[in-house]
């Protein structure tokens, strides 16, 4: 339960009520498609219905006489008005690269693609017309399936005639398959890690309009990060000046990833604005939502590992092909590289590992970071890898963990794929989920229950993560088209309250009470003395935004120097007040005073005032109270945690029924505990729902068969339990909060705990794997071909 | 265009509306009551929940020309300036909202919940939640809201205030009021 006070001086700890959630509850919060002006025109895009097809001709007679429509654009109309190709954030190697357009020209290549937008008066009368434009397509063969792609007759881009946009490696091949030829046990399997289709609750949404007197555009869109936005459009797409550009993401519904990207619905409607001068605004419908919000995930994969006797791991191969869709999404390139393959060495210390990613075109919906990111799929390689090892050496799947894993004296721990892990410590996280369950009572209802024909399954993940992605030289180095640091602006006013201006973007984490309660913490000021302001580049100097858990450990850490450099500041204007020297003063609960006689102090407010009015500050300090930050991180932050699945299987129908959920997290300091827990709560039904019903499915010809939550399963509440959590706490060292990050955590270890239980649960019948999502149907035709028939 | 007369949150309103407005349409559009959400366009995510006549309906599903001579009560209506209702305080209180998207759906699909059955069990709070999705908090926080607001439902509407300090709204600059 949430309180109302937080401790004096302390940032940490305290489960502070949200102070965003009044709006929200009552109905007052600001969502793009809440913002309407005077003369406002709505926006429909008609979009392809073909995954592959040549635009042969597009006739706007009707449309253009449709009541109500105020303007029509087609892509050449965009590129004869000067719009450039969508940009790619994130450049690989050798790395082909079709050229995709906000509104497609020439060939459409996946079902949604946007070739038309009809702006009208009112959303009703913009669908009447945009019904009436005639697009003529010639219908080509289109090929979904990555792994058929790679070589296959059907081109996605002529730039890539075998489909393959990259071909990627890490890790030492030689050394692994060295390890592999001396291996007593080798575990091989193929895995399949299903597409995700993102669905915030909130739908993309775009407004836009143009102030011809300050020649000023304004865009509201839904980003996690208006400054990437704005930076990307003003210098790529539209080539527009980038201080006449206003970005502002208010009030956003949910991102999981899926708004991080530059869509081309928000260029064209940014453009449209300029163009016919008036406001102009587009939101998705959920149909929309599914075919051109970026997927996530769609590996195949093929893994191996060795071991010994002993159940040590020796070695890990992986080939992966990741299916990136018909054109490079923003960081498509680094979701299945940089964030997957220097996370499969897990928190085991694993002698070598060799990891090969094909990055490969289709005919669907560009594929780019997904709630974890790149994370998720690896931690599912590397923990059904563990099982599988467990298995086949006859052990204990939580005894083989603690036998591989890192050893809490061997950090900073450098591993074989590129990353030096900060702090962990893995055991105790274990052990404490063991605890909850009451492990060895489970594993005897587990027996008792399978002679009654009961099939209760246990299942692990001890997984890693990595957030914050940094620092900026290195990811600069591996192609990275952006730095990866975050800033704050934190002002100190005359009469000491503060306003911090945050490059960070909440879209439901709840920042504006986390980093009250930071700055009140440092500071020693009441909570509600603290204003926090994102998510709009008029007002915020500049920002990264919000995705890869990075906002607590990097923005968080922005903050805090600022406020740092502001306390210097204070205190010798303090000092000066009280006539003392500078490293005599001491600030507790906000009080400067002198060491050794508290009753000589000054308040913020006092020194703050003083700071303004200039009269009698130090010679030669310039006014004012107020910093400015740029924290770039030196290492990435690496939280871990212990999660267990318990479910329970109907052998008759093959349905699964998740019965316990033990989450075990550690995520360093946390400033508010009952946020951090609502994070984890969020991610783990995630990956409850890719590993048990979420998938997105395309038809050989392209066509996208889940195209609405009629066909794509999203968790309800009835079918997930109440989850169990606890943490340990390992502060990371690398920035000086020792937060580490929160925000995936839950979706990277759940998928694959689950699946494991689920495995666990068939052992009886000789199951060693099914490819997630463990839909009744799929488990139920793996009993009726499963080599065992358990005697009950 | 077709006139209707619907009270809603306790006025009259008076339009004529074009025969095929949705009743979300008409709240958000027409009446700038932006709490009431679209989240999906199959009826089924329960963002754009709002009671009428008594009854929680999904308001992208009624057209607003079937609601002439109803009463509707959206999320804005719950309470009074200031004031919360008894699953506002226990949403904010036991975490049960991040992003806010789903949250005035979820408010009024657990207002209907609770009228027609006041002390619900777990299972019956997520059977009821049936036809309302959120993305954000796996639900757990939800349920437990739900069964703090259960045991003071009884009590008066708007017992609870929105404390000054957190009852920060308008963060960013709207072009034009809302309202
Ligand atoms: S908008 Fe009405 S149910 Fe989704
Ligand atoms: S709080 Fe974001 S969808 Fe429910």
């Amino acid at each position: 339960m949430a309180t109302m006070t937080q401790p004096a001086g302390f940032p940490f700890g305290t489960s502070m009520k949200r102070r965003e959630d009044p709006r929200f509850i009552t109905g007052r919060g600001n969502y793009t498609d809440d913002i309407k002006m005077p003369g406002t025109t709505y926006a429909v895009f008609v979009r392809s219905p073909y995954a592959h097809a040549r635009v042969v001709g597009v006739d706007l007679t009707a449309a253009r006489k449709s009541p109500g429509v105020s303007a029509i654009f087609t892509g050449k109309d965009l590129a004869d008005g000067g719009m450039l190709p969508m940009p790619v954030g994130w450049l690989l190697p050798n790395m082909k690269m079709g050229e995709r357009r906000a509104l497609a020209t020439e060939t459409v290549r996946f079902v949604g693609e946007p070739v038309v937008v009809v702006i009208a008066d009112s959303p009703y009368t913009a669908r009447d017309a945009a019904e009436l434009v005639r697009v003529d397509y010639e219908e080509l063969r289109a090929q979904p399936d990555a792994e058929k792609a790679v070589g296959c007759d059907i081109t996605v881009h002529d730039c890539a005639a075998d489909n393959v946009s990259f071909h990627w490696m890490l890790g030492e091949k030689d050394k692994t398959d060295a390890a592999f030829n001396a291996a007593h046990t080798v575990v091989r399997q193929r895995l399949v890690n299903q597409r995700l289709i993102p669905n915030a609750i909130e739908p993309r949404a775009s407004f836009a309009f143009y102030t011809s007197a300050s020649d000023e555009l304004t865009l509201y869109v839904t980003s996690q990060n208006p400054h990437i936005h704005r930076l990307l459009m003003a210098a790529f797409v539209l080539q527009i000046p980038e201080h006449k550009f206003r970005v502002i993401a208010p009030d956003v519904g949910g991102g999981f990833g899926s708004k991080i990207f530059v869509y081309p619905e928000e260029c064209v409607i940014a453009w449209a604005a300029k163009a016919t001068g008036r406001p102009v605004k587009w939101t998705a419908e959920r149909r929309e939502s599914f075919m051109t919000d970026h997927h996530g995930r769609d590996h195949v994969t093929d893994a191996e590992m060795a071991l010994d006797a002993d159940g040590k791991i020796l070695g890990l191969r992986v080939y992966t092909i990741a299916n990136l869709g018909a054109y490079l999404s923003l960081f498509g390139p680094a979701v299945p590289t940089y964030l997957y393959g220097t996370l499969l060495s897990g928190q085991y210390e694993i002698p070598t590992i060799f990891c090969d990613v094909r990055g490969v075109h289709t005919h669907t919906t560009p594929v780019d970071a997904y709630r974890g990111a790149g994370r998720p799929e690896a931690c599912y390689v590397i923990e059904r890898m563990v099982d599988l090892g467990a298995r086949a050496l006859n052990l204990d799947p939580a005894e083989l963990r603690r036998r591989n894993f890192i050893p809490p004296d061997k950090f900073p721990y450098q591993t074989p794929v590129a990353l030096t892990y900060d702090s962990g410590n893995y055991r105790p996280a274990l052990d404490r989920a063991l605890e909850m369950l009451d492990y060895e009572a489970l594993r005897a209802e587990q027996a008792a229950a399978r002679k009654e024909g009961r099939y209760i399954g246990i299942g692990f993940s001890t997984y890693i993560e990595a957030c914050g992605l940094a620092p900026s030289n290195v990811v600069g180095s591996l192609g990275a088209q952006a730095g990866l640091w975050e800033s704050a602006t934190v002002r100190i006013h005359p009469t000491g309250k503060v306003t911090v201006f945050t490059g960070s973007h909440s879209h439901g984490q709840g920042h504006e009470t986390t980093f009250s309660q930071l700055v009140a913490g440092e500071m020693g000021i009441p909570y509600e003395d603290v204003e926090i302001v994102h998510g709009d580049t008029g007002r915020v100097p500049f920002g990264m935004g919000t995705y890869g858990s990075r906002s607590g450990a990097v923005g968080g850490t922005a903050i805090h120097m600022s406020i740092e450099k502001i306390k210097e500041k204070a205190k010798r204007i303090a000092a000066h007040l009280l006539e003392a020297a500078p490293e005599d003063i001491e600030l507790d609960s906000g009080k400067f005073s002198v060491r050794g006689s508290a009753d000589r102090s000054k308040s913020w407010f006092d020194v703050s005032l003083a700071a303004y009015l200039a009269h009698n500050i130090p010679q030669g300090m310039e006014p004012g109270l107020d910093s400015t930050s740029f924290y770039d991180p030196t290492n990435f932050t690496y939280p871990f945690g212990a999660h267990i699945a318990v479910v329970e299987i109907d052998a008759e129908t093959g349905k699964t029924e998740l019965v316990r959920y033990v989450a075990v997290d550690d995520v360093g300091n946390v400033i508010n505990p009952m946020i951090v827990d609502g994070q984890l709560h969020g991610g783990i039904a995630q990956g409850v729902a890719q590993a048990l019903w979420e998938q997105g499915v395309y038809d050989e010809n392209g066509q996208l068969i889940t195209a609405s939550l009629m066909e794509y399963g999203i968790p309800k509440a009835e079918q997930l339990p109440m989850y169990e959590t606890d943490r340990t706490v390992t502060p990371s060292p690398v920035n000086p909060l020792g937060m580490k990050g929160a925000g995936e955590a839950g979706t990277i270890a759940s998928t694959v705990a689950v699946a494991n239980a689920v495995m666990d649960a068939l052992a009886p019948f000789g199951i060693a794997h099914i490819d997630i999502p463990l839909t009744p149907a799929k488990v139920w035709q793996a009993i009726q071909d499963a080599p065992n028939r358990p005697e009950n | 265009m077709t006139s209707i007369s619907v009270t809603v949150n306790g006025a009259t309103r008076k339009h004529d509306v074009e025969p095929r407005m949705l009743l979300v349409h008409y709240l958000r559009e027409v009446l700038g009551l932006t709490g009431t959400h679209v989240g999906c366009d199959t009826s089924q995510c329960g963002a754009c929940c709002v009671c009428v006549d008594g009854l929680v309906v999904k308001s992208c599903t009624v057209l607003a020309v079937q609601a002439n001579g109803s009463k509707v009560t959206t999320i804005e209506g719950m309470s009074a300036p200031g004031l919360l209702h008894p699953l506002q305080e226990a949403f904010w209180e036991e975490h049960g909202l991040q992003c806010g998207f789903c949250t005035p759906g979820m408010i009024m699909a657990a207002d209907d919940l609770l009228r027609r059955n006041p002390t619900p069990t777990e299972e019956e709070i997520r059977a009821g939640l049936d036809g309302n999705l959120c993305r954000c908090t796996g639900y757990h926080n939800i349920v437990k809201a739900v069964q703090r607001a259960a045991g003071r439902m009884g009590q008066t509407r708007d017992t609870f205030t929105i404390d000054a300090m957190a009852g920060k709204t308008d963060e960013f600059p709207t072009p034009a009021a809302k309202h």
